[in-house]
């Protein structure tokens, strides 16, 4: 894969996550260079992906997002070809518009308006919907 | 402004729902008052609960306060597709507090964080009915001279049943025992025992409902048995009976124990027990008007001193 000079890596993405990620940062709908390599041999997960976005860094929203899918993911900022930063992707104490209540009772299923989630324990990936308060796995939420 | 709203009991500390209890007594002493004379109550219940209504709307009535709304969404514009957010802010350029049912969860704290006036949640779908859980408490208060160190036998659903949730949260703070009486299907979801285990409250399970088990009681909380709520419908024709009230049942019990129910029942409760000084179901249903009296002043801003110095006429 080509070097960047100024731009962001996204590494550590689970393989079956990559094109999850993708369209999450709605990177298909980028102009810059990107360089979107899968399968790759990891120790942690087996097999990873890796996206190189050229000229492209993302705000503290759209990484709560990917934390969402992929609680390991770590992004690499890079400027004048020098890893100058380094972020670990951590949930957010709380979810606002990026998951759909499983409740279908759920005022949020049933009238405009954001979603709203309590992280109530990280480790477990526990949730508890601010509307109608069900507790709910990570695992089993749909983005919106 | 503060936002005064109740959507959920479990937002009042132990200090703010003994206030609450203190100010519906002087409500029970004085019922009629003006307190609200010049206020306006919006009652919108976008499903039908006769109970609550009229029970919310009286205390309203007996405060002074005039009332508007609908009691059946039918005839309103969100049958027409109107959002709720939409009827909410209509509504509140006319009213100065809402009080409002709806089937869906998390309508009244979603309502209460776009209103301009505040919401008084009167239950929102399987989620939260917090002024029947302060009539309960109210009653059991009134009933035992204390919330502290109480034996509760909740009897029924304890599954689907809202109110018994709701009271039990409600009283973590009063170091109580609870006993859960319910058949397999109907029994406490793993999280409220979970729940209890957090907050140290004691807890016993049982599947057995006669006079030996409930002979320790203070409170017998009994709920209806839905057949609606059964998968298995042999199983609900084998304890449908099982968790029926019986005259007979209270020969052992206790002298202080009430039996309390949030009603409306069908059979659970059998007639005979109607008459028995322990049955306390319809004195519950009116302390909701004293429960309920406390909630719209405590929401509309008015202190329990300013409840007791109201002797005007």
């Amino acid at each position: 894969m080509a070097a960047l000079e100024n731009g962001t890596v996204i590494d550590h993405i689970p393989s079956e996550k990559l094109f999850t990620v993708v369209s999450l940062l709605d990177l298909q709908h980028e102009t810059n260079n990107i360089t979107i390599g899968n399968n790759f041999e990891s120790k942690k997960l087996g097999k990873k992906g890796i996206v190189k976005i050229a000229d492209r860094f993302f705000s503290e929203e759209e990484i709560s997002r990917l934390a969402v899918v992929a609680p390991n993911i770590r992004l690499n900022i890079i400027r004048n070809y020098e890893v100058v930063e380094k972020k670990q992707v951590v949930l957010p104490d709380e979810l606002k518009g990026i998951v759909k209540c499983n409740n279908p009772k759920c005022i949020t299923n049933n009238e405009p308006m954001l979603t709203w989630f309590h992280v109530i324990d990280k480790e477990k990936g526990l949730l508890k919907c601010h509307y109608c308060e069900k507790e709910q796995q990570i695992d089993n939420i749909k983005l919106l | 402004m503060e936002n005064r709203s109740l959507v959920t009991i479990a937002e009042h500390s132990k200090e703010k729902i003994l206030y609450l209890l203190e100010m519906a007594r002087e409500f029970e002493k004085k019922p009629n008052r003006r307190l609200l004379a010049e206020k306006v109550v919006a009652t919108l219940f976008f499903e039908p609960s006769t109970r609550t209504r009229l029970s919310f709307e009286t205390a309203a009535n007996r405060l002074g306060a005039r009332v508007i709304g609908f009691t059946d969404p039918k005839v309103t514009s969100s049958s027409k597709g109107e959002t709720l957010k939409d009827t909410i802010m209509m509504v509140s350029n006319y009213a100065d507090i809402i009080v409002m049912r709806h089937y869906l969860e998390g309508a009244a704290r979603y309502a209460s964080e776009i209103a301009p006036v505040p919401i008084v949640n009167a239950g929102d779908g399987a989620n939260q009915h917090p002024s029947q859980t302060m009539l309960d408490l109210y009653s059991i208060y009134k009933t035992q001279g204390t919330l502290e160190n109480l034996n509760i036998y909740l009897v029924g659903d304890l599954k689907y049943g809202r109110t018994v949730h709701s009271l039990l949260m409600a009283m973590r703070h009063f170091n109580p025992t609870f006993h859960f009486i319910a058949p397999d299907e109907l029994k406490m979801p793993e999280e409220y025992k979970l729940y209890c285990k957090e907050h140290h409250i004691r807890y016993e399970e049982h599947t057995d409902f006669n006079e030996n088990t409930i002979a320790d009681a203070d409170i017998l909380y009994m709920t209806r048995v839905q057949r609606e709520r059964f998968t298995d419908l042999m199983e609900y024709e084998r304890v449908k009976d099982v968790y029926i009230l019986h005259n007979k049942m209270l020969a052992k019990t206790r002298p202080n124990l009430r039996i309390l129910h949030p009603l409306p029942r069908v059979n659970e409760i059998a007639y005979d027990v109607d008459d028995n000084p322990k049955a306390y179901y319809f004195q519950q249903a009116q302390n909701g008007l004293y429960a309920r009296q406390a909630i719209l002043c405590d929401v509309l801003g008015i202190t329990l001193d300013e409840v007791k110095a109201d002797t005007a006429r």
